[in-house]
């Protein structure tokens, strides 16, 4: 592979940029006209805009960016995360021209789009799932909530990342909560099939990292804990998942690369897992077929270039890694700086950042695109930065994280750096292990300090 | 002997006339220099005048970048692909330096996947430079030709 085109922006631009130079394979970037004066753009070997700052007329423009590949003779397409990154109709378009598409196949990212899909599959490789049923009509939705039990979600099928989920909490509710999600997912999702899932009222989220080499060999590189979320965005993910046993975490990991296999899947992959804290078990909930965000916490503690491994498998050279190459070492935290406010509701803040000095410690990684005089336009998500600490355990990755976010300076916009100090010095992070609803408490109780202030 | 108001005009109209923005012309100790949306300069080049002979203008010796002027507009890439002169290879131009274009008159295709896309002049007046090779990308917001607006 000698060049490959990046069709994506911001600090995952970057990143690619970084494994790309390293491997002495040169980059076209594909840009919006928001983004032609941006860190990766002047990275780049090359840089094409095309096409105005809306996503849609320009990252999301699958034509416009197999005609970039095609034209400056790329030997593939790195579709980061995001944008287009599972969007089967641009990997069978890849497929279909002879460009490299560095992920999944198209029918990969098709079945695990399809969440009825994925759960049935999951269910296949044995992999539990939490408990919960397609239903075609009320009748069968009222007969399927007595066996799941209340509370109860419902959910899309075309949906993901949080949208499209009703919460209903007396049976009588359900007929109307049916009827209005599979309005709202038809309209948002163009298939209004919905289906029923138990809601686990505590739980953590912990997905396991696998990569695969697409005749069937996977193996996985450890699993990360995101809990810390606020809306179902992820605002800080570490690993190893606090306070889970090693056979618990061996029990999670075997699940991932079961279900992986059953797909034969390629390239890097999580798969997502919901840990009932109550009931000291864990379901299936999703995979992602795509590099994410937060990788680096992996490849801190193993060592491995992700990235590289999806180029090299990719390029044909499958799996250059064995399981028992995988060595997790110490823990890694990772932080993701955004330009929002977290005194006006964590608003986004776009604009221009004036100065901007990044932490430069021993055992931390910033991965960004963002130097002084950089813009922030508003179109597209605020993540301005990822800020990681590797240490030996937990306590002195959570104190390296700390010392790296006091050294942060960063004037022009706002950044929630003042919340993750908050997390950071709070007793509950500090004693991890917390379900996802630990961020509301920890705003609450902020809520609470800050009014029983005078001057707030 | 010194430039005439009558010669200048008369230089002025051919180079209005040519493709090009700008002219420096140099000869017998007189040194003239013509830039569209400027006022023409003559200063003495040398010394001492000598007999100047009016000829019709050279050709600039380096081809620098015309600079656009108020009159001059460029038209932009609508989208982002490959650029193509002619609606079909070996087929004319849709338009050469000098032709006269409306606001709608098609000047070139932008290709997409196969897909070809017209690109319209968007003012009147007459093409002064073709800026994208035929066959080479043209980026998103790139300007492919310039045009003098009429008027």
């Amino acid at each position: 592979m000698r060049r490959i085109l990046i069709a994506n922006r911001g600090e995952i631009a970057t990143r690619i940029i970084r494994t790309c130079r390293k491997l002495n394979i040169e980059t076209v970037l594909a840009t919006s006209s928001a983004d032609r004066d941006s860190l990766p753009a002047r990275l780049a070997n090359r840089t094409i805009c095309i096409g105005p700052p809306r996503p849609s007329e320009s990252y999301l423009k699958i034509d416009s960016i197999v005609h970039a590949a095609l034209a400056t003779k790329s030997d593939a397409i790195h579709p980061g995360y995001g944008f287009l990154s599972e969007c089967a109709p641009l990997a069978s378009k890849c497929e279909g021209e002879g460009v490299v598409f560095i992920g999944p196949t198209a029918a990969q990212i098709a079945a695990v789009g399809d969440k009825l899909r994925a759960r049935s599959e999951a269910e296949a490789a044995g992999v539990p799932v939490v408990p919960g049923c397609a239903v075609a009509s009320v009748d069968e939705a009222m007969a399927a909530a007595r066996v799941i039990g209340l509370p109860l979600l419902v959910k899309a099928v075309g949906g993901g990342g949080g949208r499209g989920i009703k919460r209903v909490d007396r049976l009588k509710d359900l007929p109307a909560s049916l009827e209005l999600a599979a309005a709202e997912a038809g309209a948002a999702f163009g298939d209004a099939r919905v289906y029923l899932e138990r809601l686990v009222v505590s739980g953590r989220h912990v997905e396991v990292q696998v990569l695969g080499d697409g005749d069937g060999r996977v193996i996985h590189l450890g699993e990360r804990d995101c809990s810390v979320q606020r809306r179902y965005q992820k605002l800080i993910e570490e690993t190893p998942a606090p306070g889970l046993s090693a056979a618990f975490c061996h029990a999670l990991h075997a699940a991932a690369v079961r279900f992986a296999e059953r797909l034969s899947y390629r390239s890097a992959g999580t798969v997502e897992f919901l840990v009932d804290c109550e009931r000291d078990a864990f379901h299936f909930l999703e995979m992602n077929a795509r590099i994410q965000v937060e990788h680096p916490v992996t490849e801190a503690v193993t060592g491995v270039d992700l990235i590289a491994e999806q180029i090299a498998i990719a390029d044909g050279a499958g799996l250059r890694l064995a399981q028992s190459d995988i060595q997790l070492r110490g823990c890694a935290i990772e932080c993701r700086v955004n330009a929002e406010d977290p005194a006006n509701d964590f608003r986004p803040s776009p604009g221009r950042v004036r100065e901007v000095t990044w932490p430069s410690q021993e055992g931390v990684r910033v991965d960004t695109h963002i130097a002084p005089g950089s813009c922030v336009p508003p179109f597209y998500d605020s993540l301005l930065a990822k800020i990681i600490a590797h240490a030996p355990d937990r306590p002195s990755a959570v104190a390296k994280l700390r010392r790296a976010i006091a050294a942060t300076r960063l004037e022009g916009v706002h950044t929630n750096l003042s919340f993750h100090e908050a997390v950071l010095a709070d007793p509950e992070f500090q004693a991890g292990g917390f379900d996802t609803g630990f961020v509301a408490r920890l705003l609450e109780r902020r809520g609470a300090v800050t009014e029983s202030r005078p001057n707030g | 002997m010194s430039l005439t108001a009558a010669e200048v005009a008369e230089i002025m109209r051919l180079v209005e006339q040519s493709g090009f923005d700008e002219l420096t012309l140099e000869m017998d100790g007189v040194k003239l220099s013509l830039k569209r949306g400027a006022t023409p300069v003559i200063s003495p080049a040398a010394p001492e005048s000598s007999t100047a002979r009016t000829h019709a203008p050279s050709p600039p010796v380096e081809n620098v970048p015309a600079a656009a002027g108020p009159n001059v507009h460029e038209i932009p890439s609508p989208l982002f692909g490959t650029f193509y002169r002619a609606p079909k290879p070996g087929a004319p131009p849709y338009v050469e330096v000098g032709a006269q274009v409306e606001e709608d008159t098609v000047v070139a295709i932008i290709e997409v996947m196969k897909l070809m896309n017209t690109v319209r002049a968007g003012v009147r007046g007459t093409v002064t430079e073709i800026l994208v090779i035929d066959g080479q990308l043209a980026e998103y917001g790139q300007s492919l030709m310039r045009v003098r607006a009429a008027g």
